[in-house]
């Protein structure tokens, strides 16, 4: 019924990079007949781009901002599921938590720069604070109310197989809400990669997030700074990509499908 | 001579209402509930779910409970394995009195209660984490086939059919080797064939292992078809109706007489007979 929406093989890659392709056309055209001296076509990016690879900064920047990335994110990983577990599994600690969480975490981690800088000074270690701060609240709600839904049917039959506490946890608890765990996961990562550019861009001076500035800064080199939001791009859909395999586990995958 | 007339003649009567004397008790019931009452507290009111359930069932016997959606009896069967306290009264078990769940007595829900992240063979082997790695995968063999899984062990249950999942719950629940099953509608969710096919099922296992099972039904075919007795319970708040003793041989002619007037008698007692 849905065959005429089904693409073949040749349509999936076919479609997109036509996509792509106009959107680069139009782009291209937009820059020369408006004749802005600012703004830089798809060729210029392109040379702006051999110049990093030339300058060994792409590489070096990218590995920078996922450091950063990875620290901060998988030590909020490491203290986040904990915590969340406990929360989860304990209502009145959950509620008595819960008003603080909720008013942390609508503060935008950007807010949080000027304090994590007075707090660490300019450096990784203030840009990794950040992104432990952006990733931490969303890990620790997510398995909050993962465990919060588990069902008691669950729990009820770990107890009866006699399971102690710390068993119950381990072997029901947290594989029953593993896959709303990892759902959390993959948000947070992005938005973890959303908030390191940003970081970048004051607290330190190396990473993508500094090219973009800096380029900006020194001399308006608009070809890098796009290059540099490309690279961002390219670098966030890989990171995604990456993660949405933690989905395809089989011991997960049974949460993301529709049981009849 | 007049007495033996007399006796017999009430021996007469209590066969043919053999229906609703209990049978002979055994010298120690395997399952004593006493006067247990349950109420629960609802946005501050208080709504009574069990009212004075006084119940005893003795080793290797099959149990139903049946009643009406809603009236209490799946409350009851979880108070007997102990995942609730009764507000009043207490319930034994070998004499001792029940403070909580124990794998010596396990609870086989009504939904799907087998783990979805684990695989056939690790819901089975669930349970067995004291035991051997030997004995562990000696088991799990035996039970896989005992419910007739074989060739599913490492298949997870989204890929099982809803009577194979209860199978396979029903496995979990006989690996641990307990001596009393609770089973809480295990067959509500699955289509009327399946659920024919899962009753025969329950009957071989249960005539293999002689556990003591106590099974809550809505279904007035099914408590006659599997149990020794069936308990006829109220609307709730529930208390127990009727006891009535199923004194038709196994395997069970559900065409028989018997059978018929049996089953005429609960619709009777629950309201339900045939007007005409």
């Amino acid at each position: 019924m849905n065959a005429p929406l089904q693409f073949d093989r040749w349509e999936r890659y076919f479609w997109p990079l036509l996509a792509i392709n106009i959107t680069l056309a139009l782009w291209y055209f937009s820059v020369r007949w408006s004749g802005t001296e600012i703004f830089p076509s798809p060729l210029d990016v392109e040379r702006g781009m051999a110049e990093l690879v030339h300058r060994g900064l792409l590489w070096r920047y990218t590995l920078n901002s996922l450091s950063r990335v990875a620290f901060g994110y998988v030590s909020a990983v490491l203290i986040g599921i904990p915590a969340g577990l406990v929360l989860g599994w304990y209502p009145a600690a959950a509620d008595m938590v819960n008003p603080l969480i909720q008013v942390i975490r609508p503060v935008s981690p950007i807010a949080w720069i000027p304090v994590s800088i007075a707090w660490f000074g300019i450096g990784d270690t203030a840009a990794t604070f950040l992104i432990f701060l952006a990733s931490f609240f969303p890990i620790i709600v997510a398995t909050m109310n993962g465990v919060r839904n588990v069902p008691s049917m669950y729990r009820c039959a770990g107890r009866n197989f006699g399971l102690s506490p710390a068993n119950l946890i381990a072997k029901v608890v947290l594989p029953a809400a593993l896959p709303q765990i990892v759902v959390g996961l993959r948000i947070t990562l992005g938005i973890a990669w959303l908030v390191v550019v940003a970081a970048e861009m004051i607290a330190v001076d190396s990473g993508l997030g500094y090219l973009v500035i800096d380029s900006r800064n020194s001399g308006k080199r608009y070809d890098l700074v796009v290059a540099a939001m490309i690279l961002i791009g390219l670098t966030g859909l890989g990171l995604d990509i990456a993660i949405r395999r933690i989905e395809k586990l089989k011991s997960v995958r049974w949460g993301f499908r529709n049981e009849h | 001579m007049a007495q033996t007339v007399s006796t017999l003649a009430s021996t007469f009567v209590a066969t043919s209402k053999v229906a609703s004397v209990p049978q002979p008790k055994p010298l120690q019931a395997k399952l004593c509930a006493e006067g247990v009452t349950m109420i629960f507290k609802r946005n501050g009111s208080y709504v009574p779910v069990l009212e004075d359930v006084t119940l005893s069932a003795s080793e290797g016997e099959f149990v139903c409970l049946l009643g009406p959606s809603g009236c209490g009896k799946s409350t009851f069967l979880n108070i007997l394995a102990g995942f609730l306290v009764p507000t009043q009264g207490r319930v034994l078990i070998d004499g001792k009195a029940v403070r909580g769940p124990d794998p010596r007595r396990i609870f086989v829900f009504q939904e799907r209660g087998v783990f979805p992240w684990l695989t056939v063979s690790g819901n089975i082997g669930f349970g067995l984490f004291k035991c051997s790695k030997k004995e562990r995968t000696s088991r799990i063999a035996y039970y896989v086939d005992m419910v007739g899984l074989q060739g599913f062990e490492g298949a997870y249950p989204h890929e099982l059919s809803g009577g194979m999942k209860q199978r396979l719950e029903v496995a979990r629940a006989l690996a641990v080797n307990p001596d009393m099953l609770f089973l809480d509608e295990p067959f509500g969710a699955l289509d009327s064939i399946t659920r024919l096919t899962m009753r025969s099922e329950l009957l071989r296992i249960w005539e293999a292992e002689r556990k003591t099972i106590i099974f809550v039904t809505h279904d007035i075919e099914e408590a006659i078809q599997l149990a020794d007795r069936v308990v006829v319970m109220s609307t709730r708040p529930a208390r127990i109706q009727r006891i009535v003793n199923i004194d038709i041989i196994r395997p069970r002619d559900i065409s028989s007489r018997r059978y018929l007037e049996l089953r005429d008698g609960i619709l009777e007692e629950i309201g339900l007979a045939h007007k005409g």
